[in-house]
């Protein structure tokens, strides 16, 4: 496919998308798939479309996710802006027929706090894409992005955008992401790649998997651009093999983008030269670390190494490599397209853009959702989310899984952004929001991350390998009533160790969950030490020893 | 060659480009603790025993893999470095059994060497007590998992100067072991050539000649440096 052709193509698969009186997207990532059957209802309203004479006329296809994952499977009538949730294959002859009724209160519209109140970048096409139709994409405006840089732009003004964007890495760190790829495109080698990090690991994150399932040409999309930007010809996406569907969707997608040749040796029908291969992961939380993850990707075992030399300088195989998260990757084609300051307009001063957080544990709507940078925490949860079911109170919110902290209800009103967070010790992550209600033990919680740290530890460092070990003793200790206060102050110290010596982020990352929850819920920590019960009631402190 | 001209410890020191700080500190006079690095193996940075500050960085530095650079300002020995070695060597000396009075290194070994300089006293963690393994499969030597602090300067000996590779690390976390070729008895390794280097570079007495009993087994690591002089600099001198 050169320009032409790609711009043809978008016309005419929109004339033809335009001429259909309706198209029902079923969402077809694992949460609807998985749980809920939603190929089955998909095969249903195919049946209907046929029963009812209207093949041609109406159309089902799959998407990204809609984000109701708590209330799987759910379809979209695109015509209608409507999105209904818990549907069951009964429903397809009235999906098909365009009858309203029949989904009363299982009715989402657009205009509805849940999508009204979001701002969709990453997740824009969730809705109205068909992961496995590369067509569709490109109705949607894809590669529209790469044909940009491409035809009109220099390497160094496709940096220079992307860093007055203001983007920064969404795998966790925050880095500004212009600033990486400058580093990159500066080396003088003749080898650079390009790696997506897709091991997405924290408990309770699921936005990688999401887009990489419901959206791959646009991660695809993204890498191209930026490879063309620093000058590598290969990238590789690094998926954890327990995303079975990820895996089998982006490689769908590299197949039919080499095929129209928006990949390989000559993009567009240009000189440009780039390559995507697929490596599986096999499930290791620290493969995520980028050195670890590049050691893995060449055969080694996955272990991360002492940074500096950092990626960008000696990476993959020693060659400087950029490495970015899935996220960070989706973002890119919408800035390139839009333009820098549209999407500097979103978000807070030092962090710009938009943010996808999936929502997990004690909330009415778990799912995805993508605000703006800086949006309080209290309408993610309340106004968009649903907020917590009657019945419970709201107690905290964990953001960034086991690498961050907590979020007690006196901060609930704390912008969404890197910096705020951090001073109130706790930060964005990768996205995961697991929100807690009252029946939760914050010590077990702690507990509970600690016992994963420990175990995903992968032994090379002493602080983190035995630290993890200590830390998680200590915390069984307390939670069984058989603590001190002394145990705080060994766990203070472990964490103190482990923060400034371990050798990567796993470990230094390790004590947070126990510092936060020290820091917003000391109490719990002291009623089980000095009066050996839970506040929370949910664990049984001192098991008494049997009497025989 | 232009050399790097640095201050550690408050001595003007100078160095070669790309010598680590923990060399340039040793050959003027200044030790620091370590125990993965060993001159003549390539560097992991997994220990974090030899982390120093450096000013303007604002994370400690491993001085074995860290190269100096004209102007640096390193200090190797402040107070809140030492307050972590002692917590690391209290960890290792938890995580398995380490019992000086049956072990046939006593007396020459680096953990105890370190504890002892670092002035360990006691252990403020508790003790893990683990149940691990011996291998007694090879006919001339042991392996102790008790006594295993995860090193891995057997495994790199093994590969970069025997060239063997009968040794890697599997499994993770507090569960890693040194394994021999895929996690088979050391007696039953097809690669291991018996050439004992690994005995010899191991600190502890993880790694045994058999024969020796408690106290008397003394490691010779002088053949280290002289195979890769040898190979470096094609000199045979001892
Ligand atoms: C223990 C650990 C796990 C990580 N896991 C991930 C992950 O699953 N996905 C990811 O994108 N980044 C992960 N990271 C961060 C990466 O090391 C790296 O910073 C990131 O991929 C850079 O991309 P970005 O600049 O786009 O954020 C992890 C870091 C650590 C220390
Ligand atoms: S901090 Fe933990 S995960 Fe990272 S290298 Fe050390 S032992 Fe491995
Ligand atoms: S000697 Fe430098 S980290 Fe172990």
């Amino acid at each position: 496919m050169n320009i032409e052709e790609l711009i043809e193509t978008e016309q005419q698969e929109r004339e033809r998308q335009a001429g259909l009186r309706n198209r029902i997207l079923c969402c077809s990532v694992a949460g609807c798939t998985a749980a809920a059957g939603s190929a089955a209802i998909r095969g249903s309203i195919e049946a209907a479309i046929q029963e009812q004479g209207l093949p041609g006329e109406v159309e089902v296809c799959g998407t990204g996710c809609l984000g109701l994952c708590g209330h799987a499977p759910c379809v979209r009538s695109a015509n209608l802006n409507e999105t209904y949730h818990d549907v069951t294959a009964a429903d397809a002859p009235y999906l098909v027929r365009g009858d309203r009724s029949r989904f009363e209160g299982r009715t989402v519209r657009d205009t509805d706090a849940f999508y009204a109140g979001q701002c969709r970048v990453v997740l824009e096409n969730a809705g109205r894409v068909d992961p496995e139709r590369v067509l569709d994409y490109i109705a949607a405006g894809g590669y529209k992005g790469l044909l940009k840089v491409i035809s009109e732009m220099t390497p160094f003004e496709v940096v220079e955008e992307i860093k007055k964007s203001g983007l920064r890495g969404r795998g966790g760190a925050g880095y500004p992401t212009g600033l990486k790829w400058e580093l990159v495109a500066r080396q003088e080698s003749p080898v650079k790649y390009v790696i997506c990090n897709a091991d997405e690991g924290d408990p309770g994150a699921f936005m990688d998997r999401s887009v990489l399932e419901g959206d791959p040409h646009r991660v695809l999309e993204g890498m191209a651009i930026a490879a063309f930007a620093v000058g590598a010809t290969q990238g590789y996406i690094y998926v954890r093999g327990e995303s079975p569907l990820a895996v089998e969707r982006v490689r769908t997608a590299i197949r039919q983008a080499e095929r129209e040749g928006l990949l390989g040796n000559r993009v567009l029908d240009h000189n440009f030269q780039f390559r995507i291969d697929v490596r599986i992961g096999a499930g290791a939380y620290v493969c995520g670390e980028e050195t670890a993850l590049i050691a893995s990707i060449e055969g080694q075992r996955g272990t991360p190494r002492p940074r500096p030399p950092y990626p960008p300088e000696k990476g993959l195989w020693g060659a400087p490599t950029l490495i970015n998260n899935v996220e960070t990757f989706a973002n890119i084609a919408p800035i390139i397209r839009k333009g820098s300051a549209w999407y500097a307009s979103m978000g807070t001063a030092a962090s710009r853009g938009t943010k996808v957080y999936a929502l997990a544990g004690r909330i009415a709507k778990p799912g995805l959702v993508e605000v703006p940078m800086g949006t309080p925490l209290r309408t993610i949860l309340f106004d968009i989310a649903g907020g917590v079911p009657a019945g419970y109170a709201f107690k905290a919110a964990q953001t960034g899984g086991p690498a961050a902290g907590c979020i007690p209800a006196q901060h609930l009103d704390v912008p969404m952004e890197y910096e705020s967070l951090q001073a109130i010790g706790s930060m964005i992550g990768s996205g995961g929001l697991i929100v807690v209600d009252n029946s939760v033990c914050m010590v077990d919680l702690a507990r509970f991350f600690m016992e994963f740290c420990m175990d995903e530890s992968c032994g090379k460092c002493i602080p983190c390998r035995a630290g993890t070990v200590q830390m998680h003793d200590t915390l069984d200790r307390i939670i069984k009533g058989r603590g001190s206060e002394a145990d705080l102050d060994l766990l203070a110290e472990l964490a103190g160790l482990m923060r400034a010596t371990s050798l990567c982020g796993l470990g230094m990352a390790a004590p947070n969950p126990v510092m936060s929850t020290l820091r917003h819920f000391k109490d719990e920590y002291l009623a089980h030490i000095h009066e050996h019960r839970c506040l929370a009631g949910s664990c049984t402190p001192r098991e008494e020893v049997a009497l025989v | 060659m232009r050399v790097r001209t640095l201050e550690i410890d408050g001595q003007m020191m100078t160095g070669a480009p790309g010598e680590s700080i923990f060399n340039v500190a040793w050959n003027n006079g200044i030790h620091i603790p370590r125990m993965c690095h060993l001159g003549g193996l390539t560097d992991v940075g997994a220990c974090r025993l030899c982390l120093v500050e450096v000013e303007g960085q604002s994370r400690l530095l491993p001085s074995c893999m860290t190269p100096v650079r004209e102007g640096m300002v390193v200090r190797t020995n402040t107070p809140a470095l030492q307050k972590h070695r002692k917590l690391i060597v209290e960890l290792l000396l938890a995580e398995r059994n380490h019992v000086c009075a049956v072990c046939v290194a006593n007396g020459a070994c680096e953990l105890q060497d370190l504890a002892t300089s670092l002035g360990v006293d006691h252990v403020r963690v508790r003790y893990r007590h683990p149940q691990c393994e011996v291998d007694l499969s090879h006919p001339r030597f042991g392996l102790d998992h008790n006594r295993c602090i995860l090193c891995s300067r057997c495994v790199r000996v093994c590969d970069e100067v025997e060239g063997a590779h009968n040794w890697d690390i599997g499994h993770r976390g507090t569960n890693a072991r040194v394994i021999s070729d895929f996690g088979t008895a050391w007696g039953d390794s097809e690669s291991c050539t018996s050439c004992g280097k690994c005995v010899q570079v191991c600190p502890t007495g993880a790694l045994f000649s058999k024969g020796a009993s408690v106290g008397e087994m003394r490691k010779d690591r002088s053949f280290l440096k002289y195979i890769v002089t040898a190979r470096e600099k094609h000199q045979w001198i001892r």
